[in-house]
């Protein structure tokens, strides 16, 4: 085996230096009754060739590939990728380094992740990002838990119903075993977070929404964060499209505390959700309360610049039980990739690319409704958007897979009041061509 | 002997992002508008971020520069203990880079997505089958994640019987995020001494296990990299309280093959897949960290896993006991799509016979560095030794001294000072892919690095000289943070 590189000879004259005859006689410590049953049932070995054509095959049962249009976003979002990107963190150096514990030997993984939380903290103008957390749910999770360590004797949050429905799937799985309380709030007929009922929720630690929200709809966070604000409790701003901060009002703006979302739409394939990247961004004030690894600058003792892992007294491996998380890495390399990615837009670029996904949407739905669609929830939206059909869409919808084109995300399953409308998203990577096909067949 | 290869090449400074550019350059190629231009509505739009504008050369020229001050494990041997850091088949980067897998969208029907299914399927039950525990889900989307769902499992377990349970065991021994999962559960950790021998006694689970007690989180091997030989009788203990057993996997790199988890009496365990199965840790990250559990608990697992249903997979999401979704999809699949390749690779002789040369590379150094080093308990080892820093103190040398010390020798340091029931832990951990003239090498550079310590001491402290930066403070970095640009 290639990657096993002791010849016989090898293995004897090591034996004979720690004094064993054979292998197995190094697991003697271990007690029969713990021991495998023989082999393991496992396939054959197989070579670096066959592995290619299996993965050929694996290719061929997709019935949707890369070569289809798929017009759904819903947290994971198809953006052209410069080809730099994927030749850049291709290099060992990123891919095959650990976590930065021996600082002298590791400043490219620490300025990078340096550059990335800048970057991040200016995109969503707040004072101090992270260097990741898994997610945009588990960020969104860590987040509550977060408003939670803050509001000290709060035991509630609330969560909007217009937020991603895993990511409130998995908010819930994380404050099920704890005694919190967590509580939905509506949408209202814009397709807004609905926050009248605020007032009457005592002891109410934070509140989280998503703006585009889950629907596509840019939440008016001004008068959101107010609102939250009033009752004393922190505004948390969640996203899943941070693109859209190219060109709308960033959270911070807005009064957000705590911010946080999906980073994949920067620069990283949609790869089956994963893998993610959690970004996470708060106000100075709350730094201490903050989850996840940071970096700070500093210098050595020659006075040389240079960045090293900091705060760690907020974490697991010093805090333990009293930790602000059990996290223990970040998402790497996708840190990176992100900060690629913004480096590589840069300011002008970030604008043009958000203008032109937003102009692309604006076409799509005056095209739609031209046609006699309806918008479910008429406000302003980024690069997604709800339609309601006349008839039935799923027709219409196997047509277009048949076309290459995967027309919307049916939002039944997801939220039963919207069963048969369809959760739309169109990007740069979508022409004019293929909203034409689409809205040409929509009866 | 080759020599040593700690010398310096040239390292071109670079500076931060925004300290270069110019506004207007373009990094990336962005299509023309084939659409009218629209209008946001002005009170909700911003200014967008002050990034710097760059070229796609200064991108490039950036990245490459920073990647040439990273050591990686392709630049050479790793020896972290207890993080271990093994060689990163290259193959698994083409396979996970399929484009028909990798592009899939997670939220597409079944019946488009079966190439995806198939790869969770079956890495599911290879899972299984190298654990011995047959449950099996890919969420988690790193080790400590995966430690978290085991929590959660826990509590979800006990209230199932209605029994409330308010405390967990941990040895002193255990990993940091140990205590960390189990207190985002509610669990108060209540910490056992480890013996003298570095093995948890019997006795110490006898005497803390009661029924408020949701059951012991053990790492097997330890991180002393010893193999905890009494853990059939800590988990007949553990049971017959009506407690659960979660075996940190952490260390499955060294019993791939030998130790069925399921028949040593562990209920839940997770995986570190950048450990066992090779994939890249990327200086953090993405990871993926799979929970296996017993067939009894399976029902607890979070939501969906893939089935089989005739020829085809499925994401089973009808699961009522379900603790629920622990990850916005399916976890981190680009990252088990590499774990999956290297399975695919290896087979099931080649596993086993990984974790046997981990553990051979492992006695190999303890054995020739027991008269360099004070070994920290002198007993058979696994995949990694642990010496502390007794011999040292006399030249008035740290662990941190020795660890910088060997960066000037080409290599990355062990991990040190931990774990914390060693004094200035030196934690040496080799891998199966290091082979007999690296670890040799590696061995000399130690011994001349000790005898430095003691004709030339102010060359360890003065460590590292041959890097891009010598020692950092960290002190400054802490007390004032500078956390933005």
């Amino acid at each position: 085996m290639r990657y096993l590189p002791h010849t016989n000879e090898e293995i004897d004259a090591m034996l004979k230096v720690i004094g064993r005859k054979r292998l197995d006689e190094l697991f003697c410590s271990v007690p029969d009754e713990c021991r495998h049953d023989g082999a393991m049932d496992l396939p054959e070995p197989m070579s670096e060739w066959a592995l290619i054509d299996h993965a050929s095959e694996l290719a061929g049962a997709m019935k949707i590939t890369h070569k289809h249009k798929v017009l759904i976003g819903a947290g994971s979002y198809h953006h052209y990728i410069p080809e730099t990107i994927p030749s850049l963190i291709s290099r060992s150096e990123f891919l095959t380094a650990y976590t930065p514990y021996q600082p002298e030997i590791a400043q490219g993984t620490l300025q990078g992740l340096f550059e990335y939380q800048t970057l991040t903290a200016r995109l969503l103008g707040m004072d101090v990002a992270n260097a990741s957390i898994y997610d945009g749910a588990s960020a969104l999770a860590e987040a509550l838990l977060m408003g939670l360590r803050i509001g000290k004797k709060k035991k509630k949050v609330a969560i909007s119903k217009a937020l991603h429905p895993h990511y409130r799937e998995v908010a819930r799985t994380y404050l099920r075993p704890t005694e919190y309380e967590l509580i939905e709030l509506p949408y209202d007929e814009d397709g807004r977070t609905d926050l009248s009922a605020l007032a009457e929720i005592e002891g109410l630690a934070a509140v989280a929404i998503q703006s585009p929200n889950f629907f596509g709809v840019v939440e008016d966070q001004e008068k959101l964060g107010k609102q939250i604000h009033d009752v004393g409790a922190l505004f948390i701003s969640t996203f899943t499209e941070p693109l859209a901060y190219g060109l709308y009002k960033n959270p911070g703006e807005c009064g957000a505390d705590i911010v946080c979302g999906e980073g994949q739409s920067f620069g990283m394939p949609r790869s089956f959700g994963g893998a993610a990247l959690g970004m996470f961004a708060c106000k100075d004030k709350f730094t201490r309360n903050m989850p996840g690894r940071l970096v700070g600058e500093t210098v050595d003792v020659d006075g040389k610049r240079g960045y090293v892992l900091t705060l760690s007294t907020r974490e697991q491996h010093i805090r333990r039980e009293k930790a602000t998380s059990n996290i223990c890495s970040n998402q790497g390399v996708c840190t990176i990739i992100a900060a690629m990615y913004m480096a590589s837009l840069g300011g002008t670029g970030l604008r043009n690319l958000a203008k032109l996904n937003f102009d692309k949407m604006e076409y799509f739905k005056a095209a739609m409704v031209a046609k006699g669609a309806g918008l479910v929830f008429d406000s302003p939206g980024f690069n997604e958007v709800v339609v309601e059909f006349n008839n039935d869409f799923k027709p219409v919808f196997e047509n277009l897979i048949e076309k290459g084109i995967v027309a919307g995300l049916e939002l039944g399953k997801y939220y039963p009041e919207l069963a048969g409308k369809y959760l739309f998203c169109v990007t740069e990577t979508v022409s004019k061509d293929v909203i034409d096909t689409v809205v040409a067949e929509v009866k | 002997m080759a020599k040593n290869p700690g010398l310096t090449g040239l390292i071109i400074e670079e500076p931060l992002l925004w300290e270069k550019g110019g506004k207007g350059r373009s990094g990336m190629c962005i299509p023309d508008s084939d659409v009218p231009a629209a209008t946001p509505v002005a009170a909700l739009t911003g200014a967008g971020p002050d990034f710097p504008d760059l070229s796609e050369v200064d991108i490039v020229r950036h990245y490459t520069r920073l990647s040439q001050w990273n050591f990686g494990v392709d630049t050479g041997m790793y020896p972290l203990g207890s993080c271990t850091m093994k060689y990163n088949p290259k193959i698994n980067e083409k396979f996970a880079a399929t484009a028909e897998l990798a592009a899939a969208h997670p939220m597409l029907a079944d019946e488009y997505v079966q190439g995806n299914l198939q790869v969770i399927y079956e890495l599911q039950s290879y899972l299984g089958t190298i654990s011995g525990l047959p449950g099996v889900t890919l969420q988690p989307a790193a080790g400590a994640h995966g430690e978290l769902t085991g929590m959660m499992i826990f509590a979800a377990y006990h209230k199932s019987r209605n029994s409330k349970r308010t405390k967990i065991l941990i040895p002193d021994t255990a990993h940091g995020t140990n205590p960390a999962s189990a207190a985002l559960c509610g669990y108060k950790p209540v910490h056992l001494k480890s013996g003298a021998n570095g093995i948890l006694p019997i006795q110490a689970v006898i005497d803390a296990m009661d029924e408020e007690t949701a059951g012991i989180m053990i790492t097997n091997p330890n991180t002393l990299g010893l193999f905890e030989t009494n853990i059939r009788e800590i988990a007949d203990i553990v049971h017959s309280k009506g407690g659960l057993v979660y075996g940190d996997g952490a260390n499955m790199n060294a019993i791939m093959g030998v130790i069925d988890l399921g028949k040593s009496g562990v209920d839940i365990m997770h995986w570190n897949v950048h450990k066992t199965l090779s994939t890249p840790h990327g200086g953090g990250g993405p990871g993926a960290g799979p929970v296996c559990v017993t067939k009894e608990l399976e029902k607890f697992l979070p939501v969906p896993r893939a089935i089989k249903v005739g020829d085809s997979y499925k994401m089973e999401y009808d699961c009522p006991d379900s603790i629920g979704k622990i990850h916005a999809f399916h976890g981190n699949f680009s990252v088990l799509m590499r774990a999956y390749s290297y399975i695919r690779t290896m087979g099931a002789e080649n596993l086993k016979k990984a974790s046997h040369l981990a553990v051979l590379n492992a006695v190999y150094i303890k054995e020739e560095l027991r008269g360099t080093l004070k070994l920290a308990y002198d007993r058979p080892c696994m995949h990694e030794v642990v010496f502390s820093d007794e011999w040292l103190q006399e030249y008035k040398i740290s662990t941190l001294d020795v660890a910088k010390r060997l960066i000037d020798h080409g290599y990355h340091p062990p991990t040190i000072y931990f774990p914390l029931v060693v004094h200035g832990a030196i934690m040496i951990e080799p891998t199966e892919t290091e082979c007999k003239e690296d670890i040799d090498q590696f061995i000399a550079a130690m011994k001349t690095v000790v005898a430095e310590a003691k004709t030339d001491p102010e060359s360890l402290r003065q460590a590292p000289v041959n890097a891009k930066l010598r020692r950092l403070d960290e002190t400054q970095a802490a007390r004032r943070p500078c956390l933005c640009g």
